[in-house]
Formats: structure tokens, C-alpha cells, sequence
């Protein structure tokens, strides 16, 4: 037996990592017996691209959701999906940078919010949040919605946001742990995009951010290179930006990408 | 006598493979991280907190399972009543619970809105995303490793000892502590050594119930998938320490049970 390879070890706990990591979700159509269309998306995608998927009529798609940060971390350790859509453009950016992914394009934009459990509380705007006593859960640094909230604390004097952060009781490693401790009351507040708020059934109450506070949220997609669908990762991101994947996203709560 | 001649191979094939794929990923590890990589691991505040929150949190819990454990699986092995194997599937349920599931239930249980959390919330009290919460996730998943352990290693104790001590005019607790656990020992730090091990890898459900904050509730596993995203080699040396330590836990096991007296005791 030949000894195996150190690229082969590394993919091998890469693939371990990515199984546990992520979670998938098949969503079918078109009943074609050709490859699926291999979809990494953002967490705070999900339910617009299950949406998508079940429309999609260029073959099966399969969905696979987790930060952008770690589906990016994935593609760099050798993982090909065909499509890769991240909640903001700086990931795929970097990745075709690195030559692992074709020019990306921006498809849609989200807003940042801030988010309580809708009944009760005693948060009603950001200067609320350094109070004693009050607690939120944010998304950790490097995450897309941990760096758009980190965006906006810098963006306060500096006292407020150390007493913001020293009530942080969670970093999460993407939107759906943020969500979910929100949904839980385990916190009071947390930073989500205003579609996770729409997508959580009235449990949630957003506020708004003042405009001098709210950061440019854009998502980026982009084509992996040696894909093993591209041509059906082509058609998934055609329909993204003008078809029925753009009508799901505007169906749930994403605004039009820049400059349409 | 034609089947020897096939058999024996298929088992020694058999072993080979199950060896082989089982050390693979963790060879991986090491294969990737020089001693400069360990050294640098150390060398991180975060990496460091993470690894001294988690050995205390998951110590606690094992101290916890073993002293409300042991008494418990003694009753199981030495009494027979009606329901017993009910309460024995109950109590291994959680073997076979995925994380995920474990942490959605102690939230139902022990969260903000949950069964018991509501009232404790009420009293002002709240374990989610605090320490406290990190060490119930643990010793929920940890805690039927050693108990089934520790049932199996009562109920193999020869009863003529448990017996001769009771006749010799030991009482029940005095025949407990000084027969039985000696006796039994080894099977007991076996299960120790298991549900340790099970504490200091656990992931999903304290993500859950307990959130990532470092130094609070962010334990090794969750700084490591922390890492994955920002500094694949970060991830890889906190992992190789976590290997070494939890091997470290297993190996001390192993030889404190070879030194134990308890292998003169036990019955054969």
C-alpha cells in the first residue's frame, strides 16, 4: 500500500469537518437524472434558496448552508461546490484572488437589523444596549454578520460600544445561532439581517438602524473553478440574478443587488 | 478445517481496515502540525483559555457523573425490581441522541421559555450561555458512558464477595465502599475515562445551550471550529492538543487501573 499523500490527509479532515459543519438540505426538481447543481450558501439564504431550489429547473440542486466564512475556509481546503454565495462580497472576492473562483457578482442585499423577541424586553434602539444587565448574542468575528456588526459599533463613540461588547454573552459562528438564541430568550438583542427577522415567523421584532449606523450589506456570488457542474452552476446563478431565484430573494425580504 | 484457511485473514484484514480509517484523520493532524505549530497554539490567549475552560468544565462534570453515577448504577446491578431495564434504556438514551438533539432539549428543558427554565427564570435565575450551562451539557452527554460502565462492572462482581462481607457483619454502605468499589474498580475509571473523553470532544450541544463566548462557554471544540474559518493551521494545532490531551486522559487511565489492586479482587 502506497502512503497516502499529505494533500489527501488534509482533504480527507477538510471533508470531516465540512460533514459536520454544515448542514444540507436536498431540494429537487425537474426530475433530471444528471448531476445535481452543488450549492455553499450563507446561512441567512436558506429559506430563499430552498425556495429557488424547488423552481430551479436545470436539474436537482443540493443546498448546503453554514457561515460564509467557513464555506469559503471549505473551498480553500479543496472542496468543490459548484456555486458559492456568501453574504458579503469580500469572501468570494478573496477566493477569486486566489484563483479558486471565477469573477463574482453581486445578486442581491440585505439590511442589518436589530433584533429583540417580539413580546417584552427592554430593548428598543442601540442606545439601549450597553445598559447593565441587558444581553446579546452577535456573530463572531469573520463571520459576514459579525463583521457588519462590528462595522456598526465602531461606527458609535467608543465607551458605548466596549459597554455593547462587555454584554455580548455569544459569539455565533453564523446568523442562524444568533437567530436561534433570540428565538430562545437566552439573550435580549442581537444583530440579524432584516430577512432572518421576516423568515422567523413573528417571533422577532426588528428595529431599525439609524442610516449614519447601517452598513452596506451585499451578497456575492461566484462560479467555482473545476467544478464538476458548471454549466448547471451557471443556469442556478442566471436565474439568481434575473429569474426565479431573484423573485425568491425579493419574496423573502432581500432587496434588488446595486445599481438595478 | 478448509474455513481456517479464509477466515483468519478476514479478521486480520477486518482489524487492519477499521485501524487504518480510524487513526487516518487523527495522523492527518500531526502530519500537518510541526512542534512549532504546537508551541504557537500555546502561545495564543484564546487557545489557552479555551483549553483551561475546558478541562475544568469537563473535570467538573466527571466529578459529578462519578458521585451521583456510582451509587446509582450499584442499584441497578444489585437489585432487581419491576421496570428496571426501562430505566436503563432511559438512562442510555442519550448515547444514542445526536448533540444537536441534546442541545435542543436541554433548551426546551432549561432555556429562558423552557419546562423548568421558565420558573427558574422567574427566580432570576439563568444557566443558558453562562459556565454553568457548559458543564450540564457535558455531563448530559458524557453521563451514560460511565454509568452503563459502571453497571456492567457491578453486575460482574462475584456475589459470594458481596455476600461474605455482608455475613462477615459489614453493613450495606460499609460492603459498597470497601468491597464493591474496590472491586469494580477498573471497570469504573474504564467508564471515567470514557465519559471524559465524550465530555472534552463534545460540540453541538453546548453551541447550543451554551453559546461561544471565550473564556465563559467557548471550550476547545468550539474554538477549533472557530479557527477552521479564519486559520486552518490554528485549528489544526489546538486540534493535535486536544488529541494529546485526551490520549494523555486515556493512557493514565489505562496504567492507574494495571496498578489498581482491585485486578487481585476481581473475579475471573
Amino acid at each position: 500500500m502506497t502512503r497516502p499523500s499529505r494533500r489527501c490527509l488534509v482533504l480527507l479532515g477538510a471533508t470531516l469537518v465540512a460533514a459536520c459543519g454544515a448542514d444540507e438540505e436536498p431540494a429537487s426538481s425537474g426530475g433530471s437524472a444528471s448531476k445535481p447543481v452543488v450549492v455553499s450558501a450563507a446561512t441567512s439564504l436558506k429559506k430563499a434558496l430552498a425556495a429557488y431550489g424547488e423552481q430551479f429547473e436545470g436539474g436537482t440542486v443540493r443546498l448546503s448552508f453554514a457561515g460564509s466564512d467557513e464555506l469559503a475556509a471549505q473551498i480553500r481546503q479543496g472542496i468543490k461546490p459548484d456555486v458559492f454565495a456568501a453574504a458579503n462580497t469580500e469572501l468570494p472576492d478573496a477566493l477569486f484572488a486566489e484563483g479558486l473562483v471565477d469573477k463574482p457578482v453581486s445578486f442581491t442585499t440585505n439590511e442589518l437589523v436589530l433584533a429583540v423577541p417580539e413580546q417584552g424586553g427592554t430593548v428598543d434602539s442601540v442606545d439601549d444596549l450597553g445598559a447593565e444587565g441587558t444581553t446579546l448574542a452577535i456573530g463572531a468575528e469573520g463571520v459576514p454578520v459579525g463583521d457588519y456588526t462590528r462595522t456598526v459599533l465602531d461606527r458609535l463613540p467608543a465607551a458605548q460600544s466596549k459597554a455593547i461588547l462587555a454584554n455580548v454573552r455569544s459569539n455565533e459562528p453564523d446568523v442562524g445561532g444568533v437567530v436561534g438564541k433570540l428565538t430562545q430568550g437566552a439573550v435580549d438583542a442581537g444583530f440579524v439581517y432584516r430577512s432572518d427577522v421576516e423568515g422567523a415567523g413573528g417571533r422577532l421584532r426588528p428595529i431599525e438602524l439609524p442610516d449614519r449606523l447601517k452598513p452596506t450589506v451585499e451578497y456575492g456570488v461566484a462560479l467555482v473553478k473545476r467544478a464538476p457542474n458548471p454549466a448547471g452552476g451557471r443556469a442556478f446563478v442566471t436565474g439568481l440574478l434575473d429569474g426565479a431565484g431573484a423573485r425568491a430573494l425579493s419574496d423573502n425580504g432581500f432587496g434588488s443587488p446595486p445599481g438595478r | 478445517m478448509t474455513q481456517a484457511r479464509w477466515f483468519g485473514p478476514l479478521l486480520f484484514t477486518a482489524l487492519v481496515t477499521a485501524l487504518l480509517f480510524l487513526i487516518l484523520p487523527v495522523v492527518a493532524i500531526f502530519v500537518d502540525t510541526g512542534p512549532g505549530e504546537l508551541l504557537a497554539t500555546l502561545d495564543d490567549p484564546a487557545a489557552v483559555d479555551a483549553l483551561t475552560l475546558s478541562l475544568w468544565t469537563s473535570a467538573l462534570a466527571v466529578a459529578i457523573i462519578v458521585v451521583v453515577g456510582t451509587p446509582a448504577a450499584y442499584l441497578l446491578a444489585t437489585r432487581s425490581f419491576r421496570g428496571r431495564s426501562v430505566v436503563i434504556t432511559l438512562i442510555e438514551l442519550p448515547l444514542v441522541l445526536p448533540p444537536a438533539v441534546a442541545g435542543i432539549g436541554l433548551l426546551a428543558a432549561l432555556g429562558p421559555n423552557g419546562l423548568i427554565g421558565d420558573s427558574l427564570d422567574d427566580a432570576g435565575v439563568r444557566v443558558v450561555l453562562t459556565t454553568a450551562s457548559v458543564v450540564l451539557a457535558l455531563t448530559f452527554v458524557a453521563a451514560p458512558f460511565y454509568l452503563r460502565q459502571a453497571e456492567a462492572a457491578f453486575s460482574a462482581l462475584d456475589r459470594t464477595w458481596l455476600e461474605a462481607s455482608r455475613t462477615l457483619g459489614a453493613g450495606e454502605a460499609t460492603t459498597f465502599a470497601q468491597v464493591a468499589i474496590p472491586a469494580a474498580l477498573p471497570g469504573l475509571i474504564a467508564g471515567l475515562a470514557l465519559a471524559w473523553g465524550r465530555a472534552l470532544g463534545e460540540f453541538g450541544a453546548t453551541l447550543m445551550f451554551a453559546g461561544s463566548f471565550r473564556g465563559v462557554t467557548q471550550t476547545v471544540p468550539l474554538a477549533i471550529y472557530e479557527r477552521f474559518a479564519t486559520d486552518f493551521t490554528a485549528a489544526l494545532g489546538l486540534s493535535a492538543v486536544l488529541v494529546a490531551v485526551s490520549a494523555a486522559i486515556l493512557l493514565t487511565v489505562k496504567l492507574a487501573t494495571h496498578a489498581s489492586p482491585a485486578r487481585v479482587l476481581a473475579p475471573r
